[in-house]
């Protein structure tokens, strides 16, 4: 089936070749920053982590949210989704391989990666992130392609997929719970020091996921002549709507526990990124940004003549997208070191070989996406 | 029937083996030590009753003891300290707050113990000069992050750090309280045109190695100088001072025992749960 990614218009190669130049770009950055260490970037001895290990949480995020049509689709049989399920899967491995490359940005020592699996410490919830992350993109890689390639040979899918489909449910839920344990275990850091820190991950990446997936199933049609049907877009709507709201409520709750109990520790970070905190708000403007064209999408959606039409929907959807990416991508991993646990505030701002290495990422799940959307598309217009 | 009741029993049997099995599996997770101590068995603690409240200790932990008043009204004893350590273990000088390596330095009251509240500001207090450093937790929750066992826990209680083995995730940082760990963001090492390297800071003490670039490092209580029967180099540095006192806190015969017992003295953020070993008299 791969050839199929190899032939096609103008604006496809266009596409491909612009995608491949910015990894060239971000590419050369990230020789640069493996000769002269990770000092080239912006981050410090108090912000230890930065947009690397930001962006691996939110793309942890957008891979978890694929389930979102495997889980109707193959569990309650909704047929509506029988179109694109497959675009979930792809979309899911896309994700996590731009996490691995986030992670590997990130490392000191990216040449000594396999440590985590030559001395594995079951103690480290890195460990179990990787086991994770790894079996959700390997279950993806198989059902994915075995199951495209069953349709373009127009045989049934074979019986031994079903129960790794089934698998991929609990392990989708698993990467987001894990990645949130790796924050949520940590004494010291209040803003992530929260049980609801794991659901709030799950909410916002059943929001984020549907939504760039609705913004491609609604680009494909423009493009690529391929039509997912209103019932699935609809479809949806519905759950970006409702994972928006429960991402929005938790958000709420984190509120109310930092300034109703008036603890110091948890208003600190809250105060910081929405507020800022003794004259330090390089996040504020941002962060309200992010909580108000979050909810503004949210609270349109819920109106059906709203959601009828595909414009508005592709419009909401985006807002979504981009106010969860702000908050999970930029705020919650900066929110937790920037008021250090000492009470002093070391504020972080990227430099540009970080930024261009992260666009190359970018572009790298971009691009990957891209070839496996053109193998599944083609396929499916073949067949139809 | 029969196959109904072998099948029962089947499954009772198992759940039972899991039932036991799985509470001991959950602590071992836990226990970061538990598994990461492989340099020997670190002693195994009891539940804990309360804040702070602590089990009958078993083994060695190594502690240390500041008395902050000596330390801040001798004078330059502090910036002694630091250079001492600075200097034995090659900790190298950016110049910079954003590349900036440190193992042990100074920071005022109100930052160092930032959960205790007081109405009027005393003065004394205030100025007060405190020597800031790796706690060498009995439960260091940095040692339960690290992914590759890289940070792990002597069975003299310090916490080591393995250079070789730290791929420089900085998982560690995060999961320290106390901001004692250090990452080199950039190479301590300059590499001359022959492909020798030159230290960032001088002199270089070619007893202790020099770190390369994305790794993390931190405070090892002289674990080398312990050895052959050293004190740390910060307290060699204070002298007869006794503005430190360094020894086996477990030991009730110890030097650091008997001031531990005859002082009142504060550790950091004890709310954390990692029982640090370093204690202050204020």
């Amino acid at each position: 089936m791969l050839e199929k990614a190899l032939s096609g218009k103008s604006g496809y190669w266009a596409w491909i070749l612009f995608l491949l130049g910015m990894i060239s770009i971000g590419g050369l950055f990230y020789v640069y920053q493996y000769i002269n260490g990770l000092g080239v970037t912006g981050m410090s001895r108090d912000v230890s982590w930065g947009l690397y290990i930001g962006q691996f949480t939110f793309m942890v995020g957008v891979a978890a949210g694929g389930v979102m049509l495997v889980l109707p689709y193959y569990i309650h049989d909704y047929k509506a989704f029988g179109k694109i399920t497959i675009l979930g899967e792809f979309m899911a491995i896309a994700a996590i391989a731009m996490c691995i490359m986030f992670i590997t940005a990130d490392l000191g020592q990216p040449l000594r990666i396999l440590n985590v699996i030559l001395h594995p410490t079951p103690n480290s919830m890195l460990f179990w992130d990787m086991l994770v992350l790894n079996g959700y993109l390997f279950l993806n890689v198989i059902i994915g392609w075995v199951v495209l390639n069953s349709e373009y040979k127009d045989v049934p899918p074979p019986k031994w997929t079903k129960p790794l489909i089934y698998l991929s449910i609990p392990f989708a839920v698993g990467i987001h719970t894990v990645t949130a344990f790796l924050y949520c275990g940590l004494p010291g850091r209040h803003y992530w020091l929260t049980a609801i820190l794991a659901p709030r991950f799950l909410a916002s990446a059943f929001a984020a996921g549907p939504s760039l997936l609705l913004l491609i199933a609604l680009l494909l049609k423009r493009v690529a002549n391929f039509d997912a049907g209103d019932k699935a877009i609809q479809k949806l709507g519905t759950i970006i709507t409702y994972a928006a709201l429960l991402n929005f409520f938790f958000l709420g709750l984190e509120f109310f526990v930092g300034y109703y109990s008036q603890l110091p520790g948890h208003m600190h970070t809250l105060d910081y990124l929405f507020f800022g905190l003794h004259g330090y708000d390089n996040l504020v403007a941002p962060m309200q940004f992010s909580v108000f064209i979050g909810m503004t999408a949210t609270i349109l959606m819920l109106f059906p003549q709203f959601k009828k039409s595909h414009r508005n929907l592709a419009i909401a959807a985006g807002m979504i997208f981009t106010s969860l990416f702000i908050d999970k991508g930029v705020g919650l991993v900066l929110g937790g070191f920037v008021p250090n646990p000492f009470e002093r505030v070391t504020e972080y701002y990227p430099t540009v070989p970080e930024i261009a290495i992260v666009l190359a990422v970018w572009s790298a799940g971009a691009l990957i996406l891209t070839v496996l959307y053109k193998i599944a598309v083609t396929v499916k217009n073949q067949n139809a | 029937m029969d196959v109904k009741r072998r099948k029962f029993l089947k499954i009772a049997g198992l759940s039972a083996v899991a039932g036991v099995a799985a509470p001991s599996a959950f602590n071992m997770l836990l226990k970061g030590d538990a598994v990461a101590s492989s340099g020997g068995g670190h002693a195994e603690k009891t539940e804990n009753t309360g804040h702070a409240a602590k089990a009958e200790p078993k083994g060695i932990q190594y502690g240390l003891v500041i008395d902050v008043k000596k330390i801040t009204h001798t004078k330059g004893l502090a910036e002694k300290c630091i250079d001492a350590c600075h200097t034995e273990h090659n900790v190298p000088d950016f110049g910079n707050p954003k590349d900036e390596i440190k193992w042990l330095w100074v920071d005022d009251y109100e930052h160092s113990f930032p959960e205790h509240s007081h109405h009027q500001k005393n003065d004394a207090l205030h100025e007060m000069q405190f020597m800031l450093l790796c706690n060498h937790c009995e439960k260091p929750s940095c040692v339960r992050a690290c992914p590759t066992k890289a940070t792990f826990k002597n069975k003299d209680g310090i916490v080591m750090m393995d250079y070789h083995r730290c791929i420089g995730c900085r998982f560690c940082m995060a999961a320290c309280p106390y901001g004692a760990r250090s990452f080199n963001w950039r190479n301590p090492r300059e590499q001359y045109a022959n492909g020798n390297f030159k230290f960032y800071k001088k002199p270089l003490n070619p007893e202790f190695p020099t770190r390369m670039r994305g790794v993390v490092e931190k405070c090892n209580f002289c674990a080398k100088r312990l050895s052959k029967g050293m004190m740390p180099s910060c307290v060699e540095a204070c002298g007869n001072t006794g503005a430190m006192v360094f020894g086996d806190i477990n030991d009730p015969k110890s030097e650091i025992s008997k001031v531990l017992r005859e002082n009142y003295t504060i550790q950091r953020k004890p709310a954390s749960g990692t029982y640090p070993s370093v204690f202050y008299i204020i």
